[in-house]
């Protein structure tokens, strides 16, 4: 069964599919999407309620909610698949490094072992401290501190492929080094790699916009969900609103990709599989 | 037993030496002088480089080290900044707050996550399975700022049962009741912190529920709540209690959202605080003192699993 298959045969997933890709055309195409102009202010309209002209209200400087949603999905998926790239990226070429070369191992595993003993946040925040605001810096730093849990997952999936019998049948065949990660042992771990993506990218929108919301994260003058948060929490007796939405989005964008991630586990992990299909 | 406890405890010594490297590295990445980035633009030069002098920011970087980490063993973690006091101080006077949400939280978690996991676990697929297993991923998917921010706008300003903001320290007063106000950022914390120990419980009781042991228990005819918490469940601890394990930790670093959110005196908001106000020498003490504390959870974790599972033998 594909995936697509198993998708369509669990509702739940299928909502989450929907919700990815509702947010998905939001970000791509914010532009024709969007009703107003997200930073255009009408202190007249300022903390006006949901109705007909304003979707979603507006805040304190008379700015249209339902518009700065629609662009805030744009810098929050983006944020989120920076910090893929980075850390799925560097995490994967240390991790198979590490699991690969025997010499190199304890030194690189010690060390991120150490890294790990600082929490993901507070290690985030230093981070942009140390770097500055700004998209990028934020993405290197969230990027940062799932680089190591990549590492060593994919450092442990490393140990137990580089022991099956074709690999051993390529190092003996002559087969050069970078081609045996490149064609046997990449190939081999993509399933848990893409599984453990999808959570990643699930929480590290959650950390971005924590960070927006500690006012060290994208500069404010970018609508992202977490800085319309953070914005919002003011106003939040006289406008809940300023609240509800961008919230709302984070959770059912965070709730997606858990559960697009819950369902690839189940089909890509064969001992997740076998308990669902009772193989 | 004992062996194996001073073997681990020594092997901690290399991983909190680098990690004392890493946490002195991070005033030596700030682009620029350190000092000046401390002090503002406003800083008279004079004012500049006294702080340097006295941070020892002008010597090699090795003495600087050896000078921070003799200082840190003795108990001296420098002067903040900002507080104009020994660092230490400032992390001890905000101590309660955080130790309090975490304690209170951890138990929240515990009392709240572990048992319905076993109840998914026992009903799996049932409805009420999927209503908790749902429920866990909802609460899991919430950023704790918006959970405590709706907690705060429903509880606290609309039906008025609980405080805001702040919290009057219980050691100064010595009033109990101003326990009220960790109640709904103990909520904060906990709920999606629940949420991922409901899932961990229910699938490592699902994983050792397929164990030939737990078929031989079932075929003798024991009952349904011996099987489930002496065979099953006991043999699902380890990977609970290691969960728990990091939870705590994560808690602690969760107190810099919740402690900003409600407004609490705690380490987690000083460590905001002191971010934004580029008072390094604190966020490095706090930094080392949670690295630490990681790794003091992560040491008692491992000798538990000795108690709980008796196929591990320690020599």
């Amino acid at each position: 069964m594909n995936i697509l298959a198993v998708f369509a045969r669990r509702k739940i997933a299928l909502f989450g599919l929907a919700v990815i890709g509702v947010m998905l055309a939001f970000a791509i195409f914010a532009p024709l999407i969007a009703t107003m102009d997200p930073q255009e202010m009408n202190p007249v309209d300022k903390l006006t309620p949901p109705n007909g002209i304003y979707l979603f209200g507006t805040d304190n400087f008379g700015r249209d909610i339902f518009s700065r949603v629609v662009y805030g999905a744009r810098a929050s998926l983006l944020g989120s698949t920076g910090v893929i790239l980075f850390s799925m990226t560097l995490g994967v070429l240390t991790g198979v490094v590490a699991g690969y070369f025997r010499r190199v191992e304890p030194w690189l595993m010690r060390l991120v072992d150490v890294l790990m003993a600082f929490p993901p946040l507070l290690l985030a925040l230093v981070l942009v401290s140390i770097l500055g605001r700004g998209m990028i810096n934020v993405i290197v730093a969230v990027g940062a501190t799932y680089l190591t849990r990549t590492t060593r997952i994919v450092y442990g999936l490393t140990l137990k492929v580089r022991e099956e019998a074709y690999v051993e049948a390529a190092v003996s065949s002559g087969t050069r080094v970078r081609d045996i990660i490149l064609r046997h042992l990449l190939p081999n771990m993509m399933s848990p790699i893409i599984v453990q993506a999808t959570f990643t990218f699930a929480f590290s929108l959650l950390d971005m916009a924590a960070l927006d919301f500690l006012g060290l994260g994208i500069p404010p003058s970018i609508p992202s969900w977490g800085n319309m948060l953070s914005e919002g929490r003011m106003y939040i007796t006289r406008a809940p609103w300023l609240l509800t939405f961008p919230g709302m989005c984070i959770v059912l964008t965070v709730l997606a990709f858990n559960l697009a991630g819950d369902v690839l586990r189940d089909r890509l992990d064969p001992h997740f599989r076998s308990r669902i299909e009772g193989v | 037993m004992i062996a194996y406890i001073c073997r681990r405890f020594l092997s901690m010594i290399p991983s909190l030496f680098l990690a004392s490297v890493i946490v002195f590295s991070f005033i030596h990445f700030i682009p620029g002088d350190p000092a000046q980035v401390m002090l503002g633009d406003q800083a008279t030069p004079e004012r500049v480089q006294q702080l340097r002098e006295s941070m020892g920011l002008d010597r090699p970087l090795y003495v600087q080290y050896a000078k921070w980490i003799g200082g840190v063993l003795r108990g001296d973690m420098g002067q903040s900044i900002f507080f104009h006091k020994p660092v230490l101080d400032v992390i001890a006077d905000r101590a309660e707050t955080s130790l309090l949400i975490a304690v209170f939280s951890m138990i929240l978690i515990i009392v709240v996550g572990v048992p319905i996991g076993i109840l998914s676990a026992v009903r799996c697929n049932s409805r009420l399975d999927q209503l908790f297993s749902g429920a866990s991923m909802f609460f899991a998917s919430i950023p704790t700022f918006w959970l405590g921010l709706n907690l705060m706008l429903l509880f606290a300003v609309t039906l008025k049962w609980l405080p805001t903001s702040g919290f009057p320290s219980i050691v100064e007063s010595g009033d109990w009741s101003n326990l009220r106000y960790l109640v709904l950022p103990c909520i904060t914390l906990a709920a999606p912190n629940s949420a991922l120990i409901i899932r961990l419980t229910r699938s490592s009781m699902l994983d050792v529920a397929r164990a030939d042991y737990v078929k031989t228990a079932w075929a003798k005819g024991l009952s349904e709540g011996s099987v489930t918490m002496r065979h099953i469940f006991r043999n699902s601890l380890i990977s609970v209690v290691s969960a728990l394990g990091f939870t705590f930790v994560a808690l602690l670093a969760g107190t810099v959202v919740t402690e900003t959110v409600f407004s609490l005196p705690g380490v987690g908001r000083l460590v905001v605080e002191s971010l934004l106000r580029r008072d390094y020498p604190t966020i490095q003490g706090v930094i080392l003192i949670v690295a630490f504390v990681y790794m003091l959870v992560n040491l008692l974790v491992d000798l538990s699993f000795a108690i709980l599972d008796p196929r591990i033998r320690y020599s």
